[in-house]
Formats: structure tokens, sequence, C-alpha cells
């Protein structure tokens, strides 16, 4: 048992591994910022555009829904196949472009949930629309969506596994390489499990700061 | 990512392979969405109700199941399930059929969702109600069967809904282990010919085509179980009104 574990943990291996894990933590980061930015603008859009700039909110009604209804895998193969550029570039674009669809769902119903008074209390002392919408309403509704946006962030970094179908060098794909050398079921077990518990640190520490964050509101 | 998109040739070569790819491919994503779901429900409940038990170590097992799946990869389990629960039953070239493959895995991942779904819905009830039956001398499953469930249902439809969405969306992680659904087939036929643009539009229509009325259902629920019951109006009321 101890023989198969030295085979397969030697430090070149984990490093290899844990070079993976830092790639899959930065294209989970760097789509994360990207699709908040994209989709607050989305949602705004959605919200706000009314009148004779009704047809742009329908547009991206449209993209909101058709990427919602497709899976991100099949985003992230499509534009892999087509678009050519950098691996890593291609790919956070593929999954910010399905995730900001879903990021700008959350941040409407955080956006519909703010009472209509504050806009007007706000035009009252002379704000304008887009200082209104920088200085009141987009704090309040960061704030009520913060739950919701960590969970996505956990699905993004699960997301992250697909990449292996498109060879970028991710933990998923790196564990898979060394998992090519290995013949015996205790370690693809040992190996499984230890890719398992990678994954899982990093998402349940996410979940407990959700928990922990959803339990200071109620108190609040 | 959509170059030719509009070439009448491309076109006609993804019509020709359309019923040897697309439509198997599409009946094994409707075939494995909808027995997964059943199987992911069927754990859903009893691990939701595990969870609520007053047995320590009940809740604990449902805790332990429902943190680890939700917060490791599908892609990683699927790849698990394919590379050892074959090795488990025998050694000689024994391959799970993908069919079982994917129900398996879309039902356990979605089954964790699930279970706390039902868990919320659950505790959403307030615990009087419980105490009420059970001093009206309801037993457990009673009470559950004739007082809480029937309420839980209207608060857990929605995230159900949205569950299921999510379920056909996940299927197509088989593509990762070739697990002959539609994004399996729409790869490969998209690398056999280099016709992309077709190959993956198509596919996304077909996927599309199933999530959409789902989508569209989790919203009805959403608006339906935010709107507060009302009462009928007398008819008193309303010649008081005419008066």
């Amino acid at each position: 048992m101890l023989e198969i574990f030295n085979q397969i943990f030697t430090s070149a291996n984990v490093l290899f591994m844990l070079k993976g894990l830092r790639m899959t933590v930065i294209i989970a980061l760097c789509a994360t910022i990207l699709s908040t930015i994209f989709g607050t603008l989305l949602a705004l859009i959605r919200t706000y555009a009314t009148g004779k700039w009704k047809w742009v909110a329908a547009i991206v009604a449209v993209y909101t829904e058709f990427f919602r209804c497709t899976p991100n895998l099949l985003w992230i193969l499509w534009i892999y196949f087509t678009i050519k550029g950098d691996k890593i570039f291609v790919s956070v674009f593929a999954i910010t472009l399905f995730t900001s669809a879903v990021m700008s769902e959350i941040f409407r119903g955080g956006l519909n949930s703010i009472p209509k008074g504050q806009f007007e209390g706000a035009q009252s002392q002379g704000f304008n629309f887009a200082q209104t919408l920088w200085y009141i309403v987009l704090p309040q509704m960061y704030k009520k969506v913060i739950p919701a946006l960590l969970s996505q962030v956990i699905t993004i970094i699960k997301d992250t596994s697909f990449l292996k179908m498109v060879d970028v060098a991710e933990f998923m794909r790196n564990s898979s390489v060394v998992m090519g050398s290995i013949y015996d079921v205790r370690g693809m077990l040992m190996l499984f499990a230890f890719e398992a518990l990678c994954y899982f640190v990093i998402c349940f520490t996410i979940s407990c700061v959700v928990r922990g964050y959803q339990k200071t509101l109620v108190t609040a | 990512m959509i170059k030719g998109l509009l070439d009448i040739k491309r076109w006609n070569a993804l019509l020709d392979a359309f019923p040897e790819y697309y439509v198997p491919g599409f009946l094994m994503t409707l075939k494995i969405s909808i027995v997964g779901l059943l199987t992911a429900l069927c754990l859903g409940i009893v691990f939701g109700l595990l969870s609520t038990a007053k047995f320590k170590p009940f809740q604990i097992i449902s805790r332990i199941y429902v943190e680890f799946i939700q917060n490791t990869p599908l892609a990683l389990q699927v790849m698990c399930y394919y590379s050892v629960l074959p090795m488990l039953f025998s050694s000689s070239g024994f391959r799970i059929p993908k069919f079982i493959l994917g129900v398996i895995g879309v039902g356990v991942y979605h089954g964790a969702y699930i279970s706390e779904v039902i868990r919320t819905g659950i505790e959403a009830i307030p615990k009087g109600q419980s105490e009420a039956a059970s001093s009206q001398g309801f037993s457990y499953i009673q009470t559950m069967r004739y007082i809480i469930l029937p309420q839980t249902v209207k608060i857990i439809m929605p995230p159900l809904a949205n569950q299921a969405l999510n379920l056909v969306k996940n299927t197509s992680i088989l593509a990762m282990v070739a697990g002959m659904d539609l994004m399996y087939f729409t790869d490969s036929w998209g690398a056999d010919r280099g016709y992309f643009a077709q190959a993956y539009f198509t596919s996304a229509v077909l996927y599309f085509i199933i999530c959409f009325p789902l989508a569209r259902l989790a919203r009805y629920l959403e608006i339906r179980s935010m709107r507060l019951p009302v009462a009928k109006k007398l008819d008193l009321a309303e010649e008081e009104g005419v008066c």
C-alpha cells in the first residue's frame, strides 16, 4: 500500500498537479471577475432599458435565456475549435460568456428587490441616474447577492474541470496525465481521493463563508 | 466562431448526418435525463428526510453525502465511476454501459442538491405543526405524508425545476468518457468534418429545446409561489361595493 502511495505521490508528480491547481484557481478567478462585470452590465440593461432602448433589453434577454439553456461544455468546445488563440485566454472567454448569463440573472434578482423609493429619494437629492446606480443601488445589490454569487464561484471552479477536454493544463488534466501511468485500482482510488480532496478543500471553504455570511444576515 | 454558418453545402452534410449522429444522441440525452432525474429524486427524498431526522447519525450521513458530492466536480465523479467501477466487478475488460454510467453520475450528483432543496423545504414548515400532529397521535410517517410534505411541495417546486434544468445540461459531461450522448456525437461529427459552427449550433438548439420549457416552468413556479394566497371574495362584499 505504502509502496503504491510512494510511487504515485513523488515530488515531481505532486508539483506537476499543484501547478495544475494553480492554473485552475487563476482561470476561475479571471472568469469570476470578468463575468461579474459583464453580468452586472447585462442585468442593468435588462432591468432599466425602457422606452426606445427596449430592443437592447430584448437582445439581452435572448442572450441570457439561450446561454442558460445550453451546457457550458458545449460553449467551451465550440469556442475552442473555432477561435484560434491562446488556449487559456480562449477558455476564460468561453467560461465568462456562459457564466455572465447566469450571473446576470442573479444580479437581476438583486436589483428587483431594491425598493423604488431609493431612486426617488436619490433623485430628490440631486443624484443623476448613473450616480444613483453607482452610489446607492449597486452597493446594496451586491451585498444582497453575495451568497448566490459565491455559490456561482463554486460552480465556476467545478466547471474548470471541463477544460480537460480541450487540454488546458489545469488540475483535472494534469492529474489525468499522472493517472495514465497507474494500472492498479488502489492507486487510482488514491489519486481520485487526492483530486477530490483538493477540490473539496477549496469549494467547502467558500461554502462555509456563504453559510457564515447568511447567518450574520439573519442575526443582524 | 460562426464562420461559414450560412454555407448551404455544410448544412446539407449536417442533414445527411442528422439521423445517424444527432437523433441517437438526442434520445440518449433525453433517456439519461429522465431516468437520472428519477434517481436523483429518490436519493434526494431519502437523504433529505434523513437530514431532518432526530437520530443524529442519520443527519451526519446525509451531511457527508451532500457536502462531499456538492463540493467536487461532476466530471471527476464520472471519471472515477468510469475507471474504478469496472475494476471492482471484474478485471477482464468489462465496461459499464454508458447509459448506466450517466444515470449514476447525474443521479448521485443532483441527488445531493435535491436533498438540500427538500431539507430546506421541510425546515421551512414551523416545528409546531409536527408537534401538534404527534399530539394528535400521528406517527412520523403519517405526519410526513399528510401534513409536512404536502406543504413542502409548494416551496420546493421552483428549485426542483431548476435542478432538472441543470441535470439536463450536466448530462453533456458524459462526452468526456465517450458517453454516446448528444455532446459526444456533436463532438465526433464536428471533428470528423471540421464543420464546427454547424455541429455545435445544431447541438445548442437541441439542448435549448429540452431546457427552455424547464426554464419557463421554473420561472412560472417561482412567480406562483411568491403570490400570497388570496381569500375568495364573498358576495356580501361585492354588494357593499355596488352600494
